[in-house]
């Protein structure tokens, strides 16, 4: 891992909401290939953060380098860097108007502007890489949360991104539909997406992450490898917040 | 819970089980709303509006004269079928009505659209556009067009009508697309943007799309009071629907038989009108 190059460069980012402070000072590189595990309490800032990485918030003050490209008000690199950045919501935001095929194909065709026979066999490919090749022709709401979560993966890999970004993708599900999405990440993070997530699902971190990121009230309190980090957390608040979390 | 009177109630007939429930002392309102009772009610009402107009008219010794309304409908000649006036009028003012309604929807989402861009400069100029619309009575408005900007880009009585309706309707156009704009989750922008797409993009294959089914309804409402509004240009003789009927009114002094002709037709669009927006409503909520 020590060799590759950086693909997110992080520099002492700020973002104010108003005069609520959501980013304090949060610097941090993530090199290629990498798996980065973001876990806090709610209302630390993960969230926050890794929408700056795609730009859905804008930061404040700071600098951010997403693959070689400058985030600032640019609007071209934005779009640059959302080609290359795909992105899980919690809340799935499938396009409900469309078919589970149709919401894969509509960015490949309009924004990376390949023709629709490309778009389809590209979106049945990552539908079987999800599992769910069968549902093609259904429309989101005939879908479980689990499988709703799956094609919104799959509608981000379509679009042949580098860097993946899972903002708590397993929060809103059924406990018993959890581990289907967590197994399709896993087979994500092994076949060597650059990924950052923010999760609370700890095995999952245990099993992918190269890196684990604990923040509190904006700031990143403590980073480290996955090993030393559920060991040996340095700071109190992370240990507090692990045994919270890790009690049951 | 079971009770005495309820299982009398079951085996008992229809009859029966109205006196029962009579007999527990539910309120009127109940019955009222029964489909037997809401007729009778209708034609109760009907009864009373025709009888008053007729006695009406006898006590101001009106003639009514029926026999001569077809001939403005229709007219069977040696030369064959041909329309009448109330016809040709009423194409006029659906031709009217639906170029305007065009046209408002246009303008209509580039307000809406520059009011939502979130840029100051655009959003007060919608702001600015809607108020002044807004706060003007059509028939001022109207007037305007025709007496003012009519003679100073030479544009005749129909073209000043019709931009009038179209500017007017607008305004109200612009806040459904707006209020449609708005009903549509802040994730499917964001999922939008997410994977790379322009705002128009975005706009165009996943919000817009899905504000359809939120604007239909008040949209086909918008277009129901066009065709009614578009009655006003009748005032700068435009040879519309109304038009026609004060012109045959004119001729022939059979105001009651023709008043009544007209509002029956303008009512018999709209009513097909809103036949036609229920089945596209069921349309669109069995696709999404």
């Amino acid at each position: 891992m020590e060799e590759a190059p950086a693909v997110i460069e992080i520099q002492n980012l700020d973002k104010f909401f108003g005069k609520f402070q959501a980013l304090n000072d949060v610097s941090l590189k993530v090199r290629s290939g990498e798996r980065v595990v973001i876990c806090g309490p709610s209302g630390s800032g993960k969230s926050t953060l890794i929408r700056c990485i795609n730009r859905l918030e804008e930061h404040s003050a700071g600098r951010l380098v997403v693959d070689g490209i400058e985030l600032d008000d640019e609007t071209k690199n934005v779009r640059a860097v959302r080609m290359e950045v795909g992105m899980v919501f919690q809340q799935f935001n499938l396009f409900p108007h469309l078919t589970v095929l149709e919401n894969l194909t509509v960015g490949p065709m309009r924004v990376r502007k390949i023709s629709r026979k490309e778009a389809e066999a590209r979106a049945r490919k990552f539908l079987e890489r999800v599992h769910i090749p069968e549902q093609a022709e259904k429309y989101p709401a005939q879908l479980s949360g689990g499988q709703q979560q799956r094609v919104a993966i799959a509608r981000s890999l379509c679009m042949e991104p580098r860097i993946m970004l899972f903002d708590e993708p397993t929060s809103a599900l059924d406990p018993e539909m959890i581990n289907e999405v967590l197994d399709v990440m896993v087979e994500l993070a092994e076949s060597g997406m650059t990924m950052i997530c923010v999760t609370h699902e700890m095995g999952f971190a245990r099993k992918v992450a190269d890196m684990m990121v604990f923040m509190e009230e904006g700031r990143i309190i403590e980073s480290a490898p996955p090993g030393e980090f559920f060991s040996s957390p340095r700071s109190d608040r992370c240990r507090m917040f692990l045994d919270q979390i890790l009690e049951h | 819970m079971p009770n005495p009177t309820s299982t009398v109630q079951e085996g008992a007939s229809g009859y029966a089980r109205f006196l029962a429930q009579m007999s527990t002392g539910k309120r009127i309102g109940f019955y009222l709303k029964s489909k037997p009772a809401s007729v009778a009610v209708y034609l109760i009402v009907i009864y009373i509006i025709v009888q008053t107009a007729l006695t009406g008219a006898e006590a101001m010794g009106y003639t009514w004269r029926w026999y001569r309304i077809p001939e403005y409908l229709f007219q069977l000649t040696d030369e064959g079928f041909q329309w009448g006036e109330i016809p040709i009028g009423l194409v006029k003012t659906l031709q009217l009505s639906i170029q305007a309604f065009a046209l408002a929807v246009l303008l209509g989402l580039c307000i809406a659209l520059l009011r939502l861009s979130g840029l100051l400069i655009s959003t007060s100029v919608a702001v600015a556009y809607l108020e002044f619309v807004r706060n003007m009575p059509l028939l001022v408005l109207l007037y305007l067009f025709y007496y003012v900007l009519g003679p100073i880009f030479k544009f005749d009585r129909y073209t000043a009508s019709l931009l009038c309706l179209a500017v007017f309707h607008s305004a109200l156009v612009s806040e459904i697309f707006r209020a449609g704009i708005n009903a549509v989750n802040i994730g499917q922008w964001e999922a939008a943007k997410s994977i790379g797409m322009s705002s128009a993009q975005a706009y165009r294959y996943i919000i817009l799309p899905q504000s359809i089914k939120f604007m239909l309804p008040p949209m086909m409402g918008e277009a129901v009071h066009l065709i009614k509004s578009s009655a006003i240009v009748s005032v700068i003789a435009v040879a519309e629907l109304t038009t026609i009927g004060r012109n045959i009114i004119s001729d022939t002094y059979l105001s009651f038989e023709i008043w009544f002709t007209i509002a029956a037709v303008y009512m018999v669009v709209t009513l097909l009108l809103s036949v036609f927006v229920t089945f596209l409503e069921k349309k669109y909520a069995v696709a999404t």
